[in-house]
């Protein structure tokens, strides 16, 4: 039935485009992301992926085309009307950032809480009945804190809730950023290079933590990322740009054998072709 | 530390020869030729060049023994400058400061009672401490620099004053409106100007005071203009009038007149106004909007990707602190019994700002303490006459090189699991407006 086969898609890119000025950045592209399902977007640097995170997360405008998210309950958002704050307010799309954007002045447990922002604004009454101190916002923000701190636990940062989150180590300001997403309980959850500068063995819990996400969570995970080992093992859906097109899209095993892929990025560099030849076997 | 190679003699005597150089060149004009017109209106100069020489020669010499003092010193840091102990006893002191210097001012009117100059410094003072804590929630919290303050301080007076004047309403009535007027002209300047950042934001902000006492210079029918609003009811003590009439707070006490007894009331009205606006900003740095504050200050992009609007925080944080400036305006009116647009000039909004700054963005403790340093340590030095400006700026000066992000820089945070601790000033952002 076609209305089951809607709701299987979370996020559906209809012919977007992108142009600055003269420049195309991303040129009539269209993919889908499925729920409850981690979708790899992947492609040589200058490909264009972070322009349609852009795109989606409402940071730019697009010059055309669609971008539909279906929530669970059947209702669609149109993402390219509604602009920066609200997309991650009404539209439930979280993201990260390939440079790590943390509060770094503040504690890992008030980054969470800045995260349920909207949440206890509305328990605290726009702030006046906070202000007061009513116990309905105090119980709000005992909630928060607990959710935090059920973050905290699952990406191994508990012990370290009190310190300022400019303190930390880089793979450590990673997971927290992610934690920090997933606490303004997204439908849909996009990381940009979540994996960049990591080590080999964070990497592993990084893949962990995001299938851990999609399992235990039903949390949909878009993500553009470099490092083809965890690309390969995490991802159910791949989408391969090149200079602002769709080259391929396919199951990693598909993507792998791809002519099309190991061209485009035998073309661009030659050792991440061999990255994704490898990468996954 | 102690590896660090030695710096030779050549090389302190190359330091100190630039620095003469450099201070020939400056005072070669300034110092070393004086003009004059002369009788017929000719331009007369002569030369002084022994002046220009010692000068040079000072600067000389004082390069010399500043390199020398660095070597033996070595790299300056708090911890090497001031020992463990000594340290650990500050932050013992720092505990008790705010709770002791809370005590000691609700004592000032018992203490000081005979000395009328010492009430009136107080009561100075801690409307500068009210000032500053209202800034501290617009640059302290959101990191949106705001150099026209004084605007929503005039907006606050004269409220009062007008409608003080011209309706007889009371100041109890009064007060609140004040700071609601102030609140909504904060409003009416956010919205156009807080898409605006940093220098720029800073710019029309600046502007902004600016119109706003201009316009109550021109606008003679309702302001006076020039001539301000004199006549401004003095406060009551709730409906009850403190003269020495009959139906006065001392005839009905029993006790005798005394004007003092108006400026102790002023004096525990400005505390109170004062303590309201920091209990204020406490409570609301515990709260999500507080919160969001802090979180602009620090990654504003990051705040639109959690969902949070980032003009409505904009706009809360100014009205937040405009409302505290239009209360401290109205008393500012009541105190005075007259007002005029000299006292809201760009220098009141430089001195609130750097109040807030030198004390440490963020930290109420730091911005009372330098409020305290800046306008009692001004009369302080009034002894030195001329040079009480000179003198002040380097102290100002010297403040900032010791502690460059002010007297109390590191950071409480506002929710902890196990234990708060400090965040050291380093990692905390100053906002980029």
């Amino acid at each position: 039935m076609s209305g089951d086969k809607m709701s299987e898609k979370i996020l559906g890119v209809d012919r977007l485009t992108m142009r600055f000025g003269g420049i195309v950045a991303v040129q009539d592209l269209s993919f889908s992301a499925a729920r409850k399902k981690i979708t790899a977007l992947i492609g040589p640097n200058g490909a264009g992926k972070t322009t349609v995170f852009n795109c989606i997360t409402g940071f730019y405008k697009p010059s055309g085309g669609a971008i539909r998210l279906t929530h669970d309950d059947g209702r669609t958002v149109a993402l390219e009307r509604l602009n920066d704050f609200r997309i991650a307010k009404q539209a439930k799309v979280a993201r990260t950032f390939q440079n790590i954007r943390l509060f770094p002045g503040m504690t890992a447990l008030e980054n969470l809480m800045v995260a349920q922002h909207n949440t206890l604004m509305r328990a605290s009454g726009f702030t006046l009945l906070g202000l007061l101190g009513v116990p309905t916002y105090r119980d709000a923000e005992k909630r928060a804190i607990d959710l935090a701190t059920d973050w905290l636990k699952r990406v191994n940062l508990l012990d370290r809730a009190d310190d300022a989150a400019g303190n930390f180590a880089y793979g450590d300001q990673r997971r927290l950023e992610i934690a920090r997403a997933m606490c303004t309980e997204p439908a849909l959850l996009c990381l940009d290079e979540p994996a960049a500068g990591l080590n080999a063995r964070e990497s592993a819990a990084l893949s962990e933590l995001l299938l851990s996400i999609r399992d235990e969570l039903g949390t949909s995970i878009l993500l553009i990322e470099h490092d083809m080992s965890v690309v390969m093992e995490i991802s159910d859906q791949i989408v391969v740009m090149d200079h602002g097109v769709k080259i391929a899209e396919g199951t990693p095993r598909e993507i792998r054998d791809d002519p099309k892929v190991i061209a485009a990025y035998l073309g661009a560099d030659e050792e991440e072709a061999a990255a994704v030849m490898e990468g996954g076997s | 530390m102690t590896a660090k190679p030695a710096i030779g003699i050549p090389a302190i005597l190359k330091t100190a020869f630039v620095n003469a150089l450099v201070a020939l060149v400056l005072f070669s004009l300034m110092v070393g030729i004086r003009t004059e017109a002369g009788a017929s209106g000719q331009l007369t100069y002569w030369t002084r060049f022994g002046d220009l020489a010692s000068l040079v020669a000072a600067v000389f010499g004082g390069s010399i023994v500043i390199e020398l003092l660095r070597q033996w010193i070595g790299p300056t840091g708090a911890e090497k400058l001031v020992p463990p102990a000594v340290q650990s006893g500050i932050s013992f002191i720092g505990r008790y400061l705010a709770p002791a210097l809370l005590i000691f001012t609700l004592l000032v009117p018992v203490i000081f009672y005979d000395q009328r100059y010492i009430l009136d410094l107080a009561i100075l003072v801690l409307t500068y401490v009210m000032l500053g804590w209202g800034l501290n929630v617009v640059v302290g919290l959101a990191g949106l620099l705001d150099l026209g303050y004084v605007a929503f301080y005039a907006v606050g007076a004269y409220s009062y004053g007008l409608l003080a004047t011209n309706f007889g309403w009371s100041f109890w009535i009064c007060l609140p409106l004040a700071g609601i007027l102030a609140a909504f002209w904060g409003v009416l300047l956010g919205f156009p100007v807080l898409r605006l950042r940093g220098d720029y934001l800073a710019i029309v902000t600046l502007a902004f005071g600016e119109i706003i006492r201009l316009v109550i210079i021109n606008w003679q029918d309702l302001t006076g203009g020039p001539n301000g609003v004199s006549g401004i009811p003095r406060p009551s003590f709730f409906g009850i009038p403190l003269d020495n009439s009959d139906d006065g707070l001392a005839a009905r006490l029993g006790i005798e007149y005394s004007p003092t007894h108006r400026i102790v009331f002023l004096f525990y009205l400005i505390l109170a106004l004062a303590l309201l606006t920091n209990w204020a900003t406490i409570r609301l740095r515990r709260l999500p909007i507080g919160r969001a504050w802090e979180a602009l200050r620090e990654d504003e992009v990051a705040c639109r990707a959690l969902g949070i609007n980032t003009t409505t925080t904009k706009l809360t944080a100014f009205a937040t602190g405009a409302m505290f400036g239009g209360f401290a305006g109205a008393f500012f009116a009541t105190r005075q019994g007259f007002i005029s647009p000299e006292s809201f000039t760009f220098q009141e909004s430089a001195l609130v700002l750097a109040i807030v700054v030198l004390g440490g963005m963020g930290s109420q403790l730091g911005v009372a303490l330098s409020a305290l340093a800046m306008i009692g340590g001004f009369e302080l030095f009034r002894s030195l006459e001329t040079y009480r400006m000179l003198v002040f700026g380097m102290a100002m000066v010297l403040i900032m090189i010791w502690r460059p992000r002010g007297l109390i820089g590191h950071r409480a945070p506002t929710v902890y699991l196990t234990k708060a601790q400090a965040i050291s000033s380093d990692l905390v952002k100053e906002g980029h407006g």
